[in-house]
């Protein structure tokens, strides 16, 4: 508890960037780079000091308003060290990839790094009102950044966005406010350690009477909606396609992580056994959000709309891993560790991997659209392997790590999400492998409609990517090679922590 | 060493991926060189492998926290089978020595496919496996969509779904066996020894058989095999067949039968005569047999009729593979490596040394050519190459077919009646396609033979001949001379049936 701030340094820096981006005018991309860049060299030396043993390390506890039980309580363990890294990498993507905007400069990567500072902030936080504060923080310059430099229907898009989550929202404080009104606390460590016990559920239905499987309800909906999971999922196309690409990046590749991250933090470890009770209809869902995601993006004929409905489809497989390993106190022979671990390693590494790999397709998206003029049909692509080889080549793998291909990144946690939950939910699973199949085809489909076949006219002298672009895109890419040829670079941090998780949740 | 047969083509691969355009003579002589160094290697494996059984290669923990191990280790059957994949590798860089269009890449993409080919059968960890098995995929795609014909894109979307739906199946097989083990292990051997219920073993087995035999061409499962090599260009037609399923039958053979052997036990009842999985995937493999020859016979199309002559010969494999007695499953081994030669040898007469002059694959067409006066030299390479697909006493095919048909015999000899009638279509495809294509009597007219004297025909060049002989001389020297093949084929066989290789 002592020593250097660094994880409140790390969300003080964005925000001093957001004010000093607003009035730099068009200097405002060389700032926001400047000022992720730095970020992302703080938060992986926050990665590389990390305690051994899987527990929350580097914390930051004062007093705040302690009649209210809330205090500015910071710390993370690897999994929110994980995402600080991710959510450092995508942002600087995002600022890379959004090198034409001409409309207001400043305001737009102000914006975005106010968002960088709400992601930040709710991945360290270990107090529900802090943490809910950026959460919300988050969200408003989102719904800005499509608001005002979204597509034709960007209106509508944002709207929806904003309603979807906020409904999401009030229902998490609500379920909340029962929480510490029963408890008196918000801190998130003493919680667990109340639910852990049963205390929890013993003293919210003492005060409430029995209400708790309805706060978990309430909980899960309001991550339900961020992650998103099949029915909550239907802002999700909208928002995304509407987006600008740079913005629609930050979008899929961090903040629907903060969804899966508030089940891994929050849902599981205060409502575990709640959510074990309800573990048969949400697998259904999760397994309804991996094969239907993947069908819907099979469906689809815009780019941006493919790759929306496959990030569900990507991100179903955290929900598979996660709710299977929710399995009921002695239902299953409890010694068993390996299995759940599996699991949950994966779906962690699936977190980091589908962010830095999402980010860097619609990334390459955005580069077509402004070469092309802002076409993002696939129709209207063909042939760009021909003038563009660096280009083909370098999405290729991208799109491949994105079917989980053996030897980069996507194919390391699907499969150890499958490892681990086959055992525990074996028919969700065999369903769920159906939607590997299916996003095989989308993936494959693109390749062939963009790269193959006859240039079509507007496409002549389609430019390949120039150096600057490929300079700046390489990194990504050998990063998926990275991990996918050397997973134990994750893994072995994430481990520890995955066990101390684990010890700690009750079903 | 067999390990750097991997490293060797990867790095290959990317080499020939960095070159500059335009430098088509030296990728060409890079491919080569990476292809001879990669068959060194393989036989220089081969040949100090003899005697011994399983030798670990290399054991490095890859994610220790899973369990999951870099494994490669080598017995007779994965020995016999890199021999297999480097000569079908330097045999295809041969018979792709006249591509122009960005033949850098070309020779990248084919190095990587033979860099996961090998590695397939030098794993020892199912993880390992796997992921060589799905690398193999995309190689393959690109191949056929990049610089294939008839349909290319067609037959490549649907070769990588047949193959993705193989893995998948494979993988849920995979994965229950883990869940059902307990065990901590990814290692073949590990799970081996993992005695998983027999009633679990009797779901998995099947599940995983017909994954892997999709790519084996496991009829009605085969029938991306027909369009696939077609498509496919002449290097890529001969890897496919010749090494790609066997890729498959490897899988049926090390992963179905080496774990899970008590899926083949009876079911303790029986329906028209079929009363186990070992019954059914027999049958399956007869009607392959036969159904394949009749269809070939049929075609009008020479590539075709090579096509579905694979799915034949390939329904031997796995006929031998369900004997589970000695000598049909040597016979099914030896079966693959002598087709993925014969195979080879066929599309390359077909695919390069005919099409590449004639520009038609169409018998009723080529029947006015009159080739075996203008081309002797692809019409006695096909008679050989037709002896030896048929099976006639000398080639390496009658050694193995017949040691299949003798284990057939040994489990139940219906299948031997049955897979002989395959044979004796074979002979008449074979003759057929021989007859139409280099011996027809169509008289040639005065304006034809002007025509012919004003259009020669391409010369046959010394890669042609090179792999010409290559392939027709392993073929005819493992006919003489099967011992050097059985004698590592055989104890890795016993071991395997004796235990799933534990």
């Amino acid at each position: 508890m002592s020593g250097f701030p660094v994880l409140t340094l790390l969300t003080v820096l964005p925000l001093l960037g957001a004010a000093i981006a607003l009035f730099a005018g068009r200097h405002a991309r060389g700032v926001a780079i400047a000022i992720t860049g730095a970020c992302l060299a703080l938060a992986l030396f926050v990665w590389t000091h990390l305690p051994a043993n899987g527990s929350i390390g580097l914390e930051e506890l004062h007093a705040w308003a302690p009649s209210l039980g809330i205090d500015y309580h910071l710390g993370v363990d690897a999994l929110g060290a994980l995402m600080l890294v991710l959510s450092a990498i995508v942002t600087l993507m995002s600022v890379d990839a959004a090198h034409r905007v001409q409309h207001q400069p400043g305001l737009y990567f102000g914006l975005v790094l106010i968002l960088e500072s709400g992601l930040f902030g709710s991945f360290t936080a270990l107090n529900f009102f802090h943490w809910f504060l950026f959460w919300e923080l988050s969200l408003i310059p989102a719904f800005f950044l499509i608001k005002l430099w979204g597509g034709t229907r960007r209106g509508p898009a944002a709207t929806q966005f904003f309603v979807y989550t906020m409904a999401g929202s009030v229902a998490l404080l609500v379920a909340f406010l029962a929480v510490f009104l029963s408890t008196g606390s918000m801190d998130f460590r003493h919680l667990t350690l109340l639910a852990s016990t049963g205390e929890l559920e013993q003293m919210v239905t003492a005060h409430l009477g029995p209400v708790t499987m309805w706060l978990a309800v309430g909980v899960l909906a309001g991550f339900a909606v961020k992650v998103p999971m099949i029915p909550f999922h239907t802002w999700l196309p909208a928002a995304y396609a509407e987006a600008p690409s740079p913005v629609t990046m930050l979008l899929t590749g961090a903040m629907s992580k903060m969804g899966v991250y508030g089940l891994l933090r929050i849902a599981i470890p205060l409502f575990g056994h709640q959510i074990a009770q309800m573990r048969t209809p949400l697998l259904v869902l999760a397994v309804a959000t991996v094969v239907m995601g993947a069908w819907a993006a099979a469906a689809q004929k815009d780019l941006k709309r493919i790759f929306a409905y496959s990030s569900v489809n990507h991100l179903g497989y955290c929900l598979l891993g996660i709710f299977a390993l929710a399995v009921p106190y002695g239902a299953g022979d409890a010694g068993q560790l390996a299995s759940p671990a599996a699991a949950l390693n994966g779906v962690i590494l699936q977190m980091f991997n589908h962010g830095v790999t999402a980010a860097a397709l619609f990334w390459f998206v955005s580069i077509l659209q402004q070469r092309t003029g802002g076409h993002r049909d696939i129709d209207q692509f063909g042939g760009l392997r021909k003038p563009a080889p660096v280009l083909a080549g370098l999405m290729g793998i991208a799109l491949f790590s994105s079917l989980g291909l053996p030897g980069l990144n996507g194919f390391v946690g699907e499969f150890l999400i499958f490892r681990g939950a086959f055992s525990l939910a074996w028919v969700a699973s065999t369903v769920s492998i159906l939607g590997l199949l299916v996003t095989a085809a989308v993936i494959l489909t693109v390749i062939q409609k963009v790269f193959s076949g006859p240039v079509p006219s507007h496409c002549e002298g389609f430019p390949d990517l120039h150096r600057g672009e490929w300079l700046a895109l390489a990194p990504v890419i050998g990063l998926m090679l990275l991990i996918g040829l050397l997973p134990q670079l994750i893994v072995d941090s994430v481990n520890p922590t995955v066990q101390n998780l684990l010890a700690h949740w009750r079903f | 060493m067999l390990a750097w047969t991997i490293y060797l083509s990867f790095a290959g691969a990317l080499i020939e991926a960095l070159l500059p355009k335009g430098k088509a003579p030296l990728a060409r002589w890079l491919a080569l060189a990476v292809s001879v160094a990669g068959l060194a290697l393989a036989v220089q494996g081969f040949h100090a492998g003899m005697g011994q059984g399983r030798v670990t290669l290399v054991d490095a923990a890859w994610i220790p926290t899973m369990g999951i191990h870099y494994l490669l280790a080598a017995d007779g059957i994965s020995r016999v089978l890199v021999l297999l994949t480097g000569l079908a590798a330097v045999a295809g860089v041969l018979f792709s020595w006249n591509i122009e269009l960005r033949t850098n890449e070309f020779f990248a993409f084919f190095l990587a496919l033979i860099g996961g080919v090998y590695g397939v059968f030098l794993s020892f960890d199912l993880f390992l496996l796997f992921v060589f098995y799905e690398i193999a995929i995309v190689p393959k795609y690109f191949l056929i969509a990049i610089w294939g014909s008839t349909r290319r894109e067609y037959a490549a979307m649907k070769l990588a779904l047949y193959s993705f739906v193989g893995s998948a199946m494979v993988l849920i097989g995979l994965l229950a066996a883990y869940a059902a083990s307990g065990s901590q292990s990814t290692g073949l051997v590990a799970l081996g020894h993992a005695n998983l219920p027999v009633s679990f073993q009797m779901w998995a087995f099947p599940l995983v058989f017909v994954g892997f035999g999709i790519l084996a061409g496991m009829w009605p499962f085969h029938t991306w095999a027909p369009t696939g090599h077609v498509a496919a260009p002449t290097a890529a037609s001969m890897l496919l067949a010749g090494v790609v399923m066997k890729l498959g039958a490897y899988g049926c053979l090390r992963v179905a039968i080496g774990l899970f052997p008590h899926g083949l036990d009876p079911w303790g009842f029986s329906i028209i005569g079929v009363g186990s999985w070992r019954d059914v995937f027999a049958v399956l493999a007869v009607v392959g047999i036969v159904y394949g020859a009749l269809v070939a016979l049929a075609q009008s199309d020479f590539k075709f009729v090579i096509g579905y002559s694979s799915v034949s010969h390939m329904g031997f494999v796995l006929l031998g593979l369900v004997t589970l007695n000695q000598i049909g499953v040597t016979g099914a081994v030896l079966q693959m490596f002598s087709h993925g030669i014969i195979a080879g040898l066929l599309f390359a007469i077909v695919g390069r040394i005919v099409y590449d002059r004639t520009h038609t694959r169409q018998l009723a067409e080529l029947e006015t050519m009159h080739l075996s006066r203008r081309l002797p030299f692809a019409a006695w390479a096909f008679v050989i190459a037709g002896m030896a697909s048929i099976g006639l006493p000398g080639f390496s095919g009658f050694v193995a077919e017949f040691q299949v048909l003798v284990g057939a015999w040994i489990a139940k000899p219906w299948w031997t009646l049955a897979a002989g009638v395959g044979i004796v279509v074979g002979v008449a495809y074979t003759w057929r396609a021989m007859q139409k294509a280099f011996f027809s009597d169509v008289p040639q007219t005065a304006h034809g033979l002007e025509q012919e004297h004003a259009h020669p025909f391409a010369a046959i060049t010394w890669p042609e001949v090179a792999g010409t002989v290559l392939l027709a001389g392993v073929s005819l020297f493992v006919g003489l001379y099967p011992r050097i093949l059985l004698e590592a084929i055989e104890p890795a066989v016993q071991a395997l049936l004796a235990g799933g290789g534990r």
